[in-house]
């Protein structure tokens, strides 16, 4: 089991030329938005890679995405967004690409925000899109959804040791560092890929911050909103941050994930 | 001999031959077989001769033999299932992980056959 050594990872690319940057999108039977989310991704910034991880969908979503211009990573069975975004991030330390950035598939995060995500990381590992961080945002929630997130907010910036006030964003880039951790432990459970996650980058050394986002309508499909289904998210909240703050990190499986080419990447430049 | 003496002998040996079977024909792995084969023999012996659970009883001070042999099939009941959870969720860690690096290595492979860009292939 390779140790960590996050201090050794540049943080900031040591060549001059513009950081190679890969958006990851998740996307499981998401074939009316998919394509769409790629396109405007490439039309705003036609410099990044973007990969589809089609998570084994049973409709078009892979063809849709490939047809947009993605190169497409296709999951022989459904994992979730954890198993998703591992394959993801695989794929960026692999390819050795200086950061990586997950972008929803329905559309609701804007490409627009990704220059304001990547420069925080001049001065932090992580940076998430955040929806509440502004005082006329028109996205608000209620009732035990927002206790559940307010809650995780609160332990997750202790943890952090900077303010936090959406962690359960998909929206969020990472730079080489943080790439490196997440390639050999992103969680596949409910909630792991969000909470659990950040949980694991603080625990390893990872520094984390926010930038204020808007967050559109979803292009397609609907978003979980009835009330019973919010004490529901609550409950696995709770279960899930317990969790991530007793478990040990970094985990120890009984296989090296990344390592098989030899060690892990930690200095490719 | 009592009748329940009978189903007891009767249980366990259907148990051990079953368990002989399965190992023969490759459909038990040697590590789990061994757990099996002890609570095999244990059962066999203790129907076989009564006396042996009588003499534990007294020696623990339990007052039915009977609960002894319940309490001891619970606890092992469950020190199994726990086994089994634990080998489950090494293994969905298992395929989750040959799951992803098979994702991998079809979009590699793809790469690698059509190197044309997916835009133009889309525009045919």
């Amino acid at each position: 089991m390779p140790q960590f050594q996050i201090a050794t990872i540049p943080r900031v690319p040591r060549t001059e030329s513009p950081p190679r940057v890969l958006v990851i999108v998740p996307a499981w039977n998401e074939q009316d938005s998919v394509g769409r989310t790629v396109r405007e991704i490439l039309e705003v910034h036609p410099e990044v890679d973007v990969l589809v991880v089609d998570d084994g969908s049973g409709d078009a979503t892979a063809e849709r995405a490939e047809a947009a211009g993605a190169r497409v990573a296709r999951l022989p069975f459904n994992l979730g967004v954890g198993g998703a975004m591992r394959t993801g991030y695989r794929h960026a330390v692999r390819e050795g690409y200086d950061i990586a950035v997950q972008i929803d598939a329905d559309g609701q995060h804007d490409p627009r925000f990704l220059p304001a995500l990547i420069a925080e990381l001049d001065h932090a590992d992580i940076c998430i899109g955040v929806r509440f961080a502004k005082p006329d945002d028109p996205y608000t929630v209620r009732g035990p959804r927002r206790w559940a997130m307010f809650l995780l907010a609160k332990v997750l910036s202790r943890l952090a040791g900077t303010r936090l006030t959406d962690v359960t964003s998909g929206f969020r880039a990472c730079n080489r560092r943080a790439m490196t951790v997440f390639a050999e432990h992103y969680p596949a459970e409910y909630l792991g890929d969000t909470v659990e996650s950040l949980v694991i980058a603080t625990r390893v050394g990872c520094t984390v911050t926010q930038v204020p986002i808007d967050m559109r309508r979803r292009i397609a499909g609907t978003a979980s909103a009835s009330p019973i289904r919010a004490a529901v998210f609550l409950f696995r909240a709770v279960v899930a941050l317990g969790l991530a703050l007793v478990r040990k990190w970094p985990a120890s499986f009984d296989e090296g994930v990344v390592a098989e080419d030899g060690p892990l990447p930690l200095d490719a430049a | 001999m009592t009748s329940a003496n009978v189903l007891g002998l009767a249980a366990a040996i259907i148990v051990v031959v079953t368990l002989f079977e399965m190992l023969r024909r490759h459909r038990l792995r040697e590590k789990y077989a061994l757990i099996w084969f002890v609570l095999a023999m244990g059962s066999l012996a203790i129907a076989a001769f009564p006396a042996i659970l009588f003499g534990l009883s007294d020696l623990l001070n339990v007052q039915v033999p009977s609960n002894l042999i319940f309490f001891i099939a619970s606890l092992l009941l469950l020190a199994m299932s726990l086994q089994h959870s634990f080998e489950i969720g090494k293994l969905e860690e298992r395929t989750r992980t040959l799951a992803e690096e098979v994702a991998l290595l079809r979009l590699n492979a793809d790469a690698t056959e059509r190197p044309t860009d997916p835009i133009d292939r889309s525009a045919e």
